[in-house]
């Protein structure tokens, strides 16, 4: 069973994050889980979100303790919140960040991931919000779902959202993923 | 939202609100409240859409709600209501009306914590508030058990005369996407038929009737004894609708199940009447007996263990006595596992299954009272090992599970 863990702040869209990762792996025919850890309702406050993945169904509902991805859509978390706990040496981690400022983690991790989804969002949205654009790394670097899966479940989680919105998200994810090596 | 089969994914509160809306209420009242208000508010869209035919009835307070909800069902109409927490202790005189008055509603409670600290997160003191008050009360564990709960609640309700509370995990399940099946209201008409309420049961100006009038001493006590032997009597047939359920339902049923494709080879069985599920050993070491959503992670949890059960409780009430204690008096060790405390007492669940027992029995098995998970306190596996390796020890205090 995969267990991804998502990092980032209240308005940041950590919670749809873990929806879209879950919708689009069940298009491929897995059992999928997605829930919110919500704290206190307000802009800004650190918030997680899990997603399970699986050939069988999924029965357990406690939180993610042992990520097997880690997805910190904020960096400025690493320095105030421990979003590394549970995590081993072989857990694929993926921050979002033009470069790597953190070089002790390095040694920690074997899978150690750089995004730049900020970038990416401020020139496409206009805005910093990065939950959709960092799927692009999620998808190149874990294997776990294709780019075409993910564009379905933008799709479909957005549809009452426009076409504008969900053209612009699934170019976000498409460059970010382009952008991963 | 995509189909594989006829599977979905779809956030708990978005499958409630569709099986809701092919059920096909004709009157919708309630008022938001943190985690139920998803329930709600997809019902509202689905209506402003065009797409279903209620009357949703936006109302001042959960107090107000649950009286237009009454107010509607006694003039014969199906109802829907669902609420959480202090919405349903706002309710309380309402629901003890709706059940006086035999009427057949069924309102989904998204469980949670009730005040003060106030707390916006999951457990079971909200029902357990209001436990008492005649109302049967189903338990889902799943996406699918849920769908499942609220089309054999009507079934339940209109045949028998009785309210039904589906009671659902706030959070954990409202606000968590997972794979479902929503039966179209096709097939839901095949087990629940259109409503028709009897002669004499509503409010129809060609057959007056009273409803909840004034009783004096003389009768009041037959109404109580009444009401009471009449839930009990609904157990029988809580059991039989189950299996008419999963004749139609067939699909359905199978995905809200436990799947165990080598229960021999596990030594293990499951025994599923509709008013409680067992999964486990013949004879194990220890039963661990819980309510909703933590039958999952307890599942998980036994997985690699050897001799030990899981008893899942779907209806809580009316009590199953004779369901439960065929099946803990085959362990030595029952841990009962609450997400509420009975203040100056134990766990509620712990209380009835140690008074559903008769007291030989009682004091030869080991039942202990385990609290978790209260205010959304993560239960983990680690919890429920660790209440695994405490229940031999005899010991009639309750136990809070979960300090760090």
């Amino acid at each position: 069973m995969e267990q991804i863990r998502i990092h980032g702040r209240g308005g940041q869209g950590v919670v749809t994050a873990a929806e879209l990762i879950a919708i689009a792996t069940f298009y491929e025919g897995k059992e999928s889980q997605a829930f919110p850890n919500f704290g206190v309702e307000r802009t800004g406050a650190p918030i997680q979100a899990y997603a399970r993945i699986s050939k069988e169904r999924i029965v357990t509902r406690e939180q993610i303790y042992e990520p097997t991805v880690l997805i910190i859509q904020d960096a400025t978390l690493i320095d105030t919140v421990d979003v590394f706990f549970g995590c081993t040496k072989d857990t694929i981690i993926i921050i979002n960040s033009s470069e790597n400022k953190w070089p002790k983690l390095e040694r920690r991790f074997r899978h150690l991931h750089f995004t730049p989804a900020t970038e990416i969002a401020l020139r496409i949205f206009g805005k910093n919000i990065v939950n959709t654009v960092i799927l692009g790394a999620f998808a190149k670097y874990t294997g776990l779902v294709s780019l075409e899966s993910l564009k379905r479940a933008v799709k479909e989680k957005f549809s009452e959202k426009g076409e504008v919105i969900i053209s612009k998200n699934i170019q976000a994810i498409s460059e970010d993923f382009a952008n991963a090596d | 939202m995509a189909t594989k089969n006829n599977k979905q994914i779809l956030e708990g509160s978005r499958a409630i609100a569709l099986a809701i809306k092919n059920i096909a209420p004709a009157v919708i009242s309630a008022y938001p409240i943190t985690p139920q208000t998803h329930i709600v508010e997809d019902l509202a869209q689905i209506k402003a859409d065009g797409q279903a035919d209620y009357e949703y009835v936006r109302a001042e307070s959960e107090f107000a709600a649950a009286s237009i909800v009454l107010g509607a069902s006694a003039t014969g109409s199906r109802t829907y209501s669902a609420t959480s927490s202090q919405g349903l202790l706002l309710m309380t005189e309402v629901v003890y009306n709706i059940s006086g008055m035999r009427l057949p509603i069924v309102m989904t409670t998204a469980n949670r914590a009730i005040s003060s600290p106030i707390n916006i997160w999951n457990d079971h003191s909200d029902v357990m508030a209001i436990r008492d008050a005649g109302w049967i009360q189903l338990f889902a564990a799943n996406h699918q058990e849920a769908v499942n709960a609220h089309i054999l609640a009507y079934k339940l309700a209109e045949s028998l005369r009785l309210p039904v509370m589906v009671n659902v995990d706030g959070f954990i399940l409202t606000h968590s996407y997972e794979s479902v099946i929503i039966p179209d209201s096709k097939k839901i008409k095949q087990f629940l038929p259109a409503y028709k309420p009897l002669k004499g049961t509503y409010l129809d100006p060609k057959n007056p009737v009273t409803l909840g009038a004034f009783f004096t001493p003389a009768y009041y006590l037959e109404t109580r004894e009444a009401l009471h032997t009449d839930l009990l009597a609904s157990l029988p047939v809580i059991k039989k609708e189950y299996k008419k359920f999963k004749n139609i339902f067939f699909e359905e049923f199978a995905h809200a199940a436990i799947h165990d494709n080598n229960l021999k080879k596990n030594k293990r069985q499951i025994i599923d009447d509709g008013l409680v599920e067992y999964y486990g050993p013949a004879k194990p070491e220890t039963i661990l007996v819980a309510l909703g959503s933590l039958n999952g992670t307890i599942l998980e949890t036994i997985k690699d263990i050897q001799n030990i059960g899981v008893l899942k409780i779907r209806v809580y009430r009316p009590y199953p006595t004779e369901a439960i204690n065929k099946i803990i008096t085959r362990a030595k060790n029952i841990a009962v596992i609450d997400k509420a405390i009975n203040f100056g007492q134990t766990g509620p669940l712990y209380s009835d299954i140690k008074t559903g027992l008769d007291i030989t029995k009682a004091q030869k098995i080991n039942i202990r009272s385990y609290v978790v998970g209260l205010g959304g306190r993560d239960v983990t596996k680690k919890m429920i090992k660790l209440i695994i390796k405490d229940a031999p020890r005899r010991n009639n205090q309750v136990k809070f599970i979960g300090h760090d």
